[in-house]
């Protein structure tokens, strides 16, 4: 019946104005691209050489370990510190609040360096009964403390206290009606945390969680202070040799856009897994 | 077990928040198989009583017996305690709940909807709980929207997938708070319709409702609730048609011509 109303086909609308910046647009990048090929500074052949330099490859590779420890304590610790704001009683959402202003009160640098020097402070990292007691074990601080556990401590205990303010926040996203009805129905409280809040806190955790991912890919280079061979690092050594400064900046700068690249397409995947009911695929309104 | 015992029975019931009581003393029965239409003006406290007996709000002093089971606290010698969390929800388990806003998970389609808590509750199996709920959508006129998700439905067929959702679990006693409120005129009779059904079938119920016409029909009893209070509670046409209590009169010839 709708089939043969009339027989007039609605055709999307003109909007001849979104291509008015085309031309613009068009200049800019052939500028950009001509400086890029006929600039001698860019020095293409030293970025190529250098692009797959075993350092360099060593480089990258501590960047996306350290990353993705630093991220996974991050997230766990963050997880539990905003299950322990929301936790009954005054005390351990107390500590918790603490933390937070703690460690996003002080810089990250400062961190860093603090952990790597703990050994100044504590000589000794000992198991057992404090005040005086007898030890389990004990351990030397500056073989506990490479330059890699100061850098995984001092990012991720950092992270955490960020990661703990974006999981509350998503918790705080979900409406209190979820959980009464959860309630009501006979969940019991893992069950309504594990099976309605927290699918639906996720809508809200993951785009500023991949947020935070990507930042921490770059902030790794923070590590570099306390010797740690990431990316940034293995760069800095050879063009203070060699005085190739732009060429070699350039190599890091590619490798991390391919890095982020690969994680906001990962990203991308997350989000939709978790856009139940909205995406055009299961039919939105 | 005796059959003239009430499925609800509420006992002086107190509950107050910071500085307002918001219940005074309340006490009320149902009894097996009737329906008791809960009335009253906004911030009568019917919404907490009604939240009481679902052990979603934990109250002060009184007791609440549903079907011989002690809701919300248990007795250790002479001294009555509130129960932990798990023990809670194992109550609420028997206990079906309608909130105004449906509050379906948004996250599952109707049929996990549906399932979730008689397989993760009961500990049901999966195809068993997918043919009772198959069962239950029938019912409710809603079978060709299993695979749907909550936002692709109306008001009106939200809400009586979250009775489905309820009856899912075959409970003994099901409580409705304002279950039409939150709907377009039109969409008011589909929800009524079911519960009407409910009502056919011998369920034991609870219904906060501002729609008089069809607590007169539906309800065997009527509780008029004024400030935390039960001013008048009896047979449906008795006090609809000739309520004693001024508040009563008051609140209902307000209700039945709101432009007086
Ligand atoms: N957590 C709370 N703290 C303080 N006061 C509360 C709290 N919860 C409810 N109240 C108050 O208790 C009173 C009763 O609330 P309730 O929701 O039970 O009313 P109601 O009869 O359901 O009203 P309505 O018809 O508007 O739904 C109201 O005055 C409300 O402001
Ligand atoms: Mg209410």
């Amino acid at each position: 019946m709708s089939a043969q109303s009339a027989g007039a086909v609605i055709l999307p609308r003109r909007q001849p104005s979104r291509w008015i910046g085309l031309p613009l647009i068009g200049v800019i990048i052939a500028w950009m691209i001509y400086q890029v090929l006929t600039n001698h500074g860019f020095q293409w052949t030293v970025v190529w050489h250098y692009l797959f330099e075993p350092t360099i490859l060593v480089g990258v590779g501590m960047t996306l370990a350290l990353t993705v420890l630093v991220m996974a304590i991050g997230i766990i610790c963050g997880g539990v510190l905003a299950l322990v704001r929301f936790s009954p009683g005054p005390m351990l959402p107390l500590c918790a609040r603490a933390y937070i202003w703690f460690f996003r009160g002080t810089p990250v640098l400062v961190q860093l360096v603090f952990w790597y020097n703990l050994a100044s402070l504590f000589p000794q990292i000992s198991f057992g009964i404090p005040f005086g007691g007898p030890k389990l074990f004990a351990i030397s601080a500056t073989a506990a403390i490479s330059s890699f556990t100061a850098a995984l401590l001092g990012l991720g205990l950092n992270e955490a206290a960020y990661m703990a303010e974006i999981v509350r926040a998503g918790l705080l996203s979900v409406d209190r009606g979820q959980s009464e009805a959860s309630k009501a129905l006979g969940y019991r409280p893992a069950q309504t945390f594990r099976v309605v809040i927290l699918p639906q806190a996720m809508r809200a955790i993951v785009p500023p969680t991949g947020n935070q991912i990507i930042g921490m890919l770059k902030y790794t280079s923070l590590a570099s202070v306390v010797g740690l061979g990431e990316l940034m690092q293995s760069v800095e050594n050879i063009y203070a040799s060699n005085f190739q400064t732009i060429p070699l900046l350039i190599v890091a700068a590619l490798w991390y856009l391919l890095l982020v690249g690969l994680l906001s397409i990962a990203q991308s995947f997350i989000e939709r897994y978790y856009a139940f009911g909205t995406t055009a695929g299961e039919g939105a309104r | 077990m005796n059959a003239d015992r009430p499925m609800v029975r509420i006992d002086d019931l107190w509950l107050s928040r910071g500085v307002n009581a918001i219940l005074k003393g309340v006490s009320l029965t149902v009894a097996r198989g009737s329906v008791t239409a809960l009335l009253g003006p906004s911030g009568a406290g019917k919404s907490t009583l009604l939240r009481c007996v679902n052990a979603l709000e934990t109250y002060d002093r009184g007791l609440i017996h549903v079907d011989d089971l002690l809701i919300g606290c248990e007795k250790r010698g002479d001294q009555y305690f509130r129960l932990g969390e798990r023990v809670l929800s194992r109550q609420r388990a028997e206990i079906g709940m309608v909130f105004q806003s449906f509050n379906l998970f948004p996250h599952m389609t109707v049929l996990e909807n549906i399932i979730g808590a008689p397989i993760r509750v009961r500990g049901q199996g999966r195809a068993e709980a997918i043919a009772h709920a198959r069962d239950l959508l029938r019912k409710v006129g809603l079978s060709e929207k299993e695979h749907a998700f909550p936002k692709q439905l109306s008001g009106g067929q939200q809400q009586r997938i979250a009775i489905a959702r309820s009856l899912a679990m075959r409970p003994k006693l099901m409580l409705f708070d304002e279950p039409t409120s939150a709907l377009d005129p039109h969409l008011v009779g589909e929800v009524l319709h079911v519960i009407r059904d409910l009502a056919k079938g011998g369920m034991t119920m609870m219904i906060v409702t501002h729609e008089v016409q069809f607590a007169r029909e539906v309800a065997d009893r009527v509780a008029v609730m004024v400030d935390g209070q039960i001013a008048e509670c009896g047979p449906a046409a008795a006090v609809l048609s000739n309520p004693q209590d001024a508040r009563v009169r008051a609140f209902l010839s307000r209700t039945l011509r709101p432009d007086a």
